[in-house]
């Protein structure tokens, strides 16, 4: 080997290497020597170099946890394993737990080396391989071999059964299956008296106890009395210098047969009764000034209120949580805290009585307990204490750390909106929290605060009072502006002229211009989010409805925005002004209040958008994009199911020509079709819902008006216009949506009309419909001759409306209704009402539901020989054909 | 447990062992998370941090921090005192352990970990017995302890 020339070939020693990494100043030094290094190995190994393998293995375990990625070495692992000698065999298996992952495909190479020293005669080896199989095993090695450490828990040493036991553990961890196979084995290793068998089997037990409910049976038979001798000795014990931690022996032995004991008494009346009274000597004896003597004391609890213990047991438990929740320890505090919030559930009344320490704990300087105490205090929330539990946070929130606002202010809104019993309190709180912490507050938080002040009329002037207010001492908190511009917007003129006070309200003197400042200055303060400008925009346009004299003003300030770069603020201040300037004589209806939201509505949506944001982060993002505009148009909507808002559009916007009676789910979306033909423009107003439904609804806009641009606006540009009919396009639409709503009965739904009657000739039609397609009609006609004589060379002709009052398609289109005239019967009509000749049209509609049928008919026939010509306009169809 | 960490307060990493499957890049995430979570926490706070619904129980000895990620419902405390339990025997060990021991024999201190815990669980709770079992594989090892130190001298099977 030529160590003159590189200094850093695999020579160096493993403590030259580490001394050369911790020499380097920077990190690009640092990287530079770790470079050569691998290069150097890397060199060894494609040579084949055994004689230094073992400690190119080390170095690269230490390059590993610097972070650099070192894959090649990991085949040098397996080298080493399937050497002969223990050394390489113990820095292999090192190798191979720190290298490797349970999910590289290498390491199923591995386990036939592992099967060979799991049968090695050397227990150190077996040691090796075990304890390798228990750090990363995967399911296919635990399937593979598992017989040989079940075999190995009857060995005779100690140290190799312990092993066997904790890898088994991994084993059923990856295999819940093989449970059953270790049942036998673990009980009978309880009768030990070796402790780290001992520690090894009671793990291993309430493993077996997790993967499987037979071994949970069994187990309760088998292995409770040998639990119960355990616990007892190692609890009366006398000082056993080996195992002792601080004056108590094995607390890790205490502790882990007191888990098996909660695994093993949940549920079951009869252990819990078993256990009862070692648990009373354990949690009465053990001595509380040390850390150990604690997790002891902190096990035995969470297992007091785990089982069906007495109720004597569960007031011993409830006293050691209050000793440990007056601790001065942070830590003993806070495992206080989290049995607690196990211990609720158990007796709430109890857990009570601590609220005052532990609203304490909300406020303490350590985040991790503060957590714990405000999960905890929510939890205690109920309707009798709300108010002064709310107080108290609210009162936090003052002073609390940046970082613990969101969720404290979470979690008051929560309390708040869960327990609001009066509307005022409710506002009450909301304001503070908004002027405390409104830059934490959720969006559906707030939209709900304003449905519930747009229904709560007595309450409004307070309302806008307050937040007027609020705003002038907060007024950097985001969401607070966003409320009071927007109630200030709506409400101003009970602001300025103090309407609707309230007895605990003293009056306040705002004018006019006043609280247009209140709007004007969040709106040129800047603010990455355009949400707040934009709703400042709205309501100073409805200001300069509320009060006139401002309104030279307002246009000033709006106009200051038309050439904003954000293209919603620019948008809005032209149209805002060019409201204010020219449209006086709308302006005021155009700018009346708000009509009352509905709340019930705006509940199950937050909820349903909730459950949305919910599954859409957990399934692939199906994310509407309305939800992503956040730009309330005064209304705060939630992104809404698509075809719900579609249904919300037809029903707001709409002028409602539901004049059918039978207004079937699937009748609201022909409406909505039939505004897409009048009119291609009502689709601009929806929220860019831009769903496959209104794409289908764009397109049907647009296909017939070719000519006419403003259909194609809407449509992205990626959408490809379609030049198919319209009609089949249009039944396809509510063939899809139809197929989820019930249909009624169509042919019930349409009585059978005279259409016709002269002194000769009666014609009846009756209809018939397809269903899904509520456009096209099938008309039964019936000619009976009422005369004497018969009628010969019978001609029904029959016309309908070319002329359609759309101003929109009347160009480019086509009469409204298509009529199709299958052959008739007969030509001969028998005189007397002696039989009858019929003829079935096809009528489609395409207004339908917008317009009714209408049709001219004419019939001409012979009697005796002589022409006659009859006609007649039929508009007395039933209504929805 | 479902890993152990051995950071040195200024963020180096100085013991890794996982006991859950977490891949290179996850490892990464997690080092650099816990260190800026632990790190930055007073002398005074509570040893406990709860970190992506699990509970990672730390403890200072001078320059290191020793980590160790578990469940939600598990002991605390006793953590706290495997953590102790680890430090006592790797001080036994070393003779009054300090950092410089982990850095240049971070093999052996893994070794020691692997006498504490297998899979995550607890194996010996006698410091005594995990030194005899350490000392015996020694007795084995001195050769290649020999060659890691010294370029020259060769490997003698057993």
């Amino acid at each position: 080997m030529d160590l003159s020339i590189n200094p850093f070939s695999s020579g160096t020693r493993l403590r030259d290497m580490i001394r050369s990494i911790r020499a380097c100043k920077t990190a690009a030094e640092e990287r530079a020597v770790v470079r050569r290094e691998c290069a150097a190995i890397r060199a060894a190994i494609s040579e084949g170099d055994n004689d230094y393998r073992h400690r190119n293995l080390a170095k690269l375990m230490f390059i590993h946890m610097l972070g650099y990625p070192t894959h090649f070495g990991q085949m040098e692992c397996l080298k080493l394993i399937a050497a002969a000698g223990f050394p390489e065999k113990r820095i292999g298996y090192l190798g191979l737990m720190l290298l490797l992952d349970e999910r590289q495909e290498v390491l199923m190479l591995v386990t036939n080396s592992l099967k060979q020293d799991l049968n090695h005669s050397n227990q150190f080896i077996v040691g090796l391989a075990l304890c390798a199989l228990g750090n990363i095993c995967s399911a296919e090695m635990a399937r593979d071999l598992a017989p040989e450490v079940e075999r190995l828990l009857q060995n005779r040493d100690p140290n190799t059964k312990k092993k066997a036991a904790l890898c088994s553990i991994r084993i059923v961890r990856k295999v819940p299956d093989l449970a059953e196979n270790y049942m036998g084995a673990a009980v009978s290793l309880l009768k030990e008296k070796h402790h780290g068998v001992l520690i090894s089997a009671v793990q291993l037990c309430t493993e077996l106890c997790k993967a499987s409910t037979e071994a949970l049976e069994y187990l309760r038979k088998n292995c409770l009395e040998g639990l119960v001798r355990i616990l007892r000795d190692v609890s009366n014990s006398s000082y056993a210098p080996e195992y002792d931690v601080a004056g108590i022996t094995d607390p890790f032995l205490h502790i882990r047969v007191l888990k098996l004991m909660r695994t093993l008494g949940q549920g079951d009346a009869d252990c819990s009764e078993y256990i009862n009274d070692i648990l009373a000597q354990v949690s009465t004896k053990t001595e509380s000034n040390k850390n150990a003597g604690n997790a002891i004391l902190y096990e035995c609890v969470e297992t007091i209120m785990g089982i069906e213990a007495t109720s004597g047991l569960r007031v011993l438990a409830i006293n050691i949580l209050g000793r440990f929740l007056s601790n001065r320890d942070n830590n003993i505090r806070y495992v206080a805290l989290n049995m607690l919030m196990k211990a609720i559930a158990v007796d709430t009344q109890a857990v009570q009585r601590h609220r005052a320490t532990i609203l304490e704990c909300v406020k303490d300087a350590d985040v991790s307990i503060r957590k714990r105490a405000l999960e905890l205090v929510y939890l205690l929330v109920n309707d009798t204490n709300v108010k002064p539990l709310t107080k108290e946070l609210v009162d936090y929130l003052e002073v609390s750390d940046q970082d613990f606002k969101e969720d404290l202010t979470a979690k008051i809104c929560s309390i708040v909106e869960k327990f609001s019993q009066d509307k005022l309190w409710y506002l009450d709180q909301m304001f503070r929290v908004l002027s405390l912490a409104g830059n934490y507050v959720k969006d559906d938080v707030w939209h709900a605060l304003i449905v519930l002040m747009s229904n709560a009329s007595e309450l409004q002037g307070y309302s806008v009072r307050s937040l007027y207010k609020a705003l002038q001492a907060c007024g950097e908190q985001e969401c607070l502006v966003r409320v009071a511009v927007w109630c200030i917007g709506e409400y101003g003129e009970m602001l300025v002229n103090n309407i609707s006070m309230l007895d605990i309200e003293e009056p306040i003197t705002v004018t006019e211009s006043d609280a247009v400042d209140a709007v004007e200055v969040p709106l040129k303060r800047y603010s990455p989010d355009v949400t707040t400008r934009a709703m400042c925009l709205v309501s100073l346009l409805k200001l300069s409805s509320r009060f006139p004299p401002t309104s030279e003003r307002i246009k000033e300030i709006v106009a200051q925005n038309k050439g904003n770069t954000v293209l919603e603020l620019q948008q809005r201040s032209i149209e805002f002004s060019s409201i204010i300037q020219r449209h006086q004589s709308i302006k005021s209806s155009l700018l009346e209040r708000m009509p009352v939201l509905d709340e019930a509505n705006y509940l199950v949506k937050r909820a349903a958008s909730m459950q949305a944001t919910f599954s859409s982060v957990k399934s692939a993002p199906a994310v509407t994009p309305g939800g992503q505009l956040k730009l309330p148009n005064g209304i705060a909507k939630p992104p809404p199911a698509p075809l719900a808002d579609l249904l919300d559009l037809s029903s707001d916007d709409t002028p409602v020509t539901t004049s059918a009676p039978t207004t079937v789910p699937n009748d609201f979306l022909q409406d909505l079709l039939g505004i897409g033909l009048a009119d291609s423009t009502p689709a601009g107003g929806a929220p860019s819902t831009s769903t496959d439904i209104l794409m289908d609804l764009l397109s049907i806009g647009s296909t017939p008006a070719q000519n006419g641009p403003p259909a194609s606006n809407f449509a992205p540009p990626g959408l490809e216009t379609k030049p198919v009919p319209v009609a089949p396009q249009v039944v396809d639409l509510l063939d899809g949506l139809s197929s989820s709503t019930s249909l009624p009965d169509e042919n019930a739904a349409y009585p059978t009309i005279t259409a016709f009657q002269s002194a000769t000739l009666r014609i009846t039609f009756s209809f018939k419909k397809q269903p899904g397609k509520p456009q096209e009609t099938t008309i039964n006609a019936t000619f009976t001759n009422l005369a004497t004589t018969t009628f010969t060379d019978f001609v029904f002709q029959a016309a309908v409306p070319k002329i359609c009052s759309s101003l929109f398609l009347s160009k480019s289109v086509f009469q409204f209704i298509n009529l199709r005239l299958d052959p008739a019967s007969s030509n001969t009509l028998p005189a007397s009402g002696n039989g009858s000749v019929t003829q079935s049209l096809s009528v489609t509609n395409k207004q339908h539901g917008q317009k009714p049928l209408a049709m001219r008919i004419r019939i001409s026939y012979k009697v005796n020989g002589e022409d006659r010509l009859e006609q007649g306009q039929i508009s007395n169809f039933p209504a929805g054909l | 447990i479902n890993f152990v960490l051995l950071i040195s307060r200024q963020g180096k990493v100085r013991l890794t062992k996982w006991y859950s499957p977490y891949t290179q890049k996850e490892r990464t995430k997690v080092i650099r998370e816990l260190s800026g979570l632990i790190l930055a926490r007073g002398p005074k706070l509570c040893n406990f941090v709860e970190w992506r619904g699990y509970k990672v129980v730390y403890r200072r000895y001078a320059s290191l921090y020793f980590c160790m990620c578990i469940d939600a419902d598990d002991n605390e405390l006793e953590v706290l005192e495997i953590i102790h339990h680890f430090v006592e025997i790797l001080d036994r060990y070393f003779g009054s352990v300090c950092e410089l021991d982990l850095i240049f024999n971070f093999h052996k201190a893994y070794y020691i970990l692997d006498e504490i815990l297998i899979a995550g669980e607890l194996q010996e709770s006698s410091k005594k017995n995990v030194a005899r079992l350490i000392a015996a594989q020694v007795g084995i090892l001195t050769f290649v302890e020999l060659i890691l130190e010294n370029p020259l001298f060769f490997m003698i099977n057993l």
